[in-house]
């Protein structure tokens, strides 16, 4: 067993928290105020090499491992994870195709990715199906060479930017699960409408709309996959994206406990800065235990990934553990600052708007409590 | 064209550094090392003019394995190749300008640009020792001409500008009460003072690419260079420690302190 980090990904993570401090961070609270699309934040981390992290070098990218990945997303959250969701869209949409599609397909459809900013969105959840992903109605009828898509997908991340969507549908809904497929969707097609920016609670940098598919004509070559692999390949998409969404409730919860050791230490009450009372020093020595548990499960799913295992039950362990861990720890930072931390002047009440959706988004707390009592009872 | 420059391991200057209780150096657990960064300009200041004139940027550090670390950031910065040399423990100036010497007696660089000191010594000596032993002119404290317009057309301004025959180099240096233009025959040594540039990131592509440049190790024995220091460290020890300011009640007691107590007024 080794827990050290290699030069080189010390290196990787260096750039990234440079690029955290320096360039997320001083516009975090603005992004946050206004919840618009942070595009000049994602332009600059695409020139650093930070978007696209997944695709491998014969395609244009940078080779990554899942552990330098996780590393560097720990470090984006830390900025803002906000525009943090918004810059690992790309990679969440891409992965479908570099899982199931062919080497013609993901020359098509990924390297395009690396050659200039462009963004593209992964279509899943439907306002009927969130965690019931199999329940989906968006369908694709086969017409000739084309499928014919019809329904509506929401909460889709980067949606109103989007030149490329990854879909999933149902050929069949009767069919539940074996009846899904995966299509990647370019540009603007006739009948598919963007809908408005959701106003949301947190994260508010990241685009976060409604997409309208109205009889829209997708070429049957654009299918990753067989019909029936799109729930597959969907699961196996977010068992290698979990180890990043559980990293970025890491970041979240390390800026949190940052901002607490500060103002502890300036705070004074009855005399003496507050970290000298018992109460704040065990709601900190709390939020550092398990942030770095959050950390170690998170590295441990990415590992497993890089080792070529399985790794749905570690990583279900770590986005459930680290997310419910942000939340409790933003909480808790909020009550650190006291009053202070209930206003948007100070840094800590967005931290914990953001830490919610962490809990909700890439399959719910719940959620992945229902896949780790699953895979313990299996055989 | 080809440009050597320097990387050497410094403390991170974000850490604190603490003096061993004893005087004789700092603690070291748990610091942080980065490129110093006067020497992160002077590869930057490189990278840009092989980006203009075409080339390759040759990156130098002496020390441990450890230096390695510094070599790969500037590979990853975008330097083509790193050389090595292999000599843990302590070097005076004097050793340090006699190693790049006889490197650039074997590269034969069209110019040699390294920081004007490095943060931990603050000696400021190498790059002229380094000039006057090659028998080329130096231009030391290259900065840039300052322009009140935007950021981005102040890095138009150009700080270091070979003439059109590549034979000559323009170096903007700064000085006392203001900034000197110097012109200089190739090959030539500049040193880098701390306006010059804004040293890139390393980008993530950038980073996995250094792994597999080029990276030579050399040692003392090898470039013929004898490292016996000259020069001894007898006692660190850290700056006295100010006092705490006060907080005045009113502007009153200010005029006072300053007029009775400082004696300023």
């Amino acid at each position: 067993m080794d827990f050290s980090i290699t030069e080189t990904q010390q290196a990787l993570q260096e750039t990234a928290r440079k690029f955290g401090r320096e360039v997320v961070r001083p516009k975090a609270a603005h992004y946050d105020e206004l919840g618009e699309f942070p595009r000049d934040l994602i332009a600059a981390g695409y020139e650093l090499g930070l978007l696209n992290m997944t695709v491998p070098p014969d395609l244009g990218g940078a080779g990554l491992s899942h552990l330098d990945q996780a590393l560097v997303a720990e470090e984006l959250a830390w900025g803002c994870v906000g525009v943090a969701t918004s810059m690992i869209a790309n990679d969440l949409a891409l992965l479908p195709i570099l899982l199931a599609g062919t080497e013609e397909q993901k020359r098509k459809f990924v390297t395009p990715f690396t050659e200039s900013l462009r963004f593209t969105s992964f279509a899943l959840t439907e306002p009927g199906a969130g965690s019931d992903v199999a329940g989906m109605s968006t369908t694709a009828r086969r017409d000739g060479s084309d499928y014919v898509v019809s329904g509506s997908k929401c909460f889709i991340t980067n949606g109103g930017y989007a030149d490329q969507y990854t879909l999933f549908a149902t050929t069949d809904r009767s069919q539940r699960h074996r009846g899904l497929l995966c299509l990647v969707i370019e540009g603007r097609p006739k009948g598919l409408t963007v809908g408005r920016h959701e106003n949301k609670m947190g994260q508010r940098a990241s685009n976060t709309v409604t997409l309208t598919f109205e009889e829209v004509r997708v070429p049957a070559r654009n299918r990753i996959g067989a019909e029936g692999d799109g729930f597959r390949i969907a699961m196996e998409t977010l068992d290698n994206s979990r180890p990043l969404t559980a990293m970025f409730a890491v970041g979240v919860a390390r800026a949190a406990l940052e901002h607490c050791l500060e103002y502890a230490s300036q705070r004074q009450q009855f005399g003496k800065p507050i970290r000298e009372f018992q109460a704040i020093q065990f709601m900190i020595a709390d939020m550092a235990k398990d942030i770095q548990a959050a950390r170690l499960l998170s590295w441990q799913s990415a590992w497993l990934l890089d080792a070529g295992q399985r790794n749905t039950l570690i990583s279900s362990y770590a986005k459930s553990f680290a997310a419910d861990m942000a939340m409790r720890v933003t909480t808790d930072a909020v009550q650190v600052y006291g009053g202070y931390g209930y206003i948007k002047e100070y840094p800590v009440e967005k931290l914990m708007r953001d830490a919610k959706l962490i809990q909700i988004y890439e399959g719910t707390s719940q959620i992945q409590r229902l896949v780790i009592a699953r895979e313990l009872f299996k055989g | 064209m080809k440009i050597l420059v320097t990387a050497k391991r410094v403390e991170d200057p974000e850490s604190k550094i603490k003096v061993k209780p004893d005087g004789t150096g700092i603690v070291q657990e748990g610091l942080k090392y980065k490129v110093n960064p006067f020497d992160a300009i002077a590869v930057e200041e490189g990278l840009r003019l092989i980006a203009k004139h075409q080339g390759e940027v040759v990156v130098v550090s002496i020390g441990g394995k450890e230096v390695q670390e510094q070599l790969r950031h500037a590979l990853a910065m975008g330097a083509n190749r790193a050389i090595w040399v292999n000599q843990a423990g302590e070097l005076d100036q004097m050793r340090v300008a006699e190693m790049l010497q006889k490197i650039a007696q074997r590269e034969k660089p069209d110019l040699i640009i390294l920081g004007k000191q490095s943060i931990d010594d603050d000696q400021n000596q190498v790059g002229q020792y380094l000039a006057e032993w090659l028998g080329w002119p130096q231009a030391t404290f290259a900065s840039k001409v300052e322009s009140f317009e935007s950021e981005q057309e102040k890095n138009k301004v150009p700080a270091l500008v070979l003439s059109s025959d590549g034979k000559k180099l323009r170096v903007v240096r700064e000085v006392d009460g203001g900034l000197a233009v110097v012109d200089c025959q190739l090959p030539a040594v500049v040193t880098t003072d701390l306006r010059l540039n804004d040293p890139r990131y390393a980008t993530l592509p950038g980073i996995m690419k250094a792994k597999s440049k080029p990276l030579e190790e050399l040692t003392p024995a090898k470039l013929g260079v004898e490292v016996t220091p000259q020069l001894q460290i007898l006692k660190m020890s850290s700056p006295p420690a100010r006092k705490a300011g006060i907080i005045v009640p009113d502007v009153a007691s200010l005029v006072d302190k300053l007029k009775n107590e400082a004696k300023v007024l």
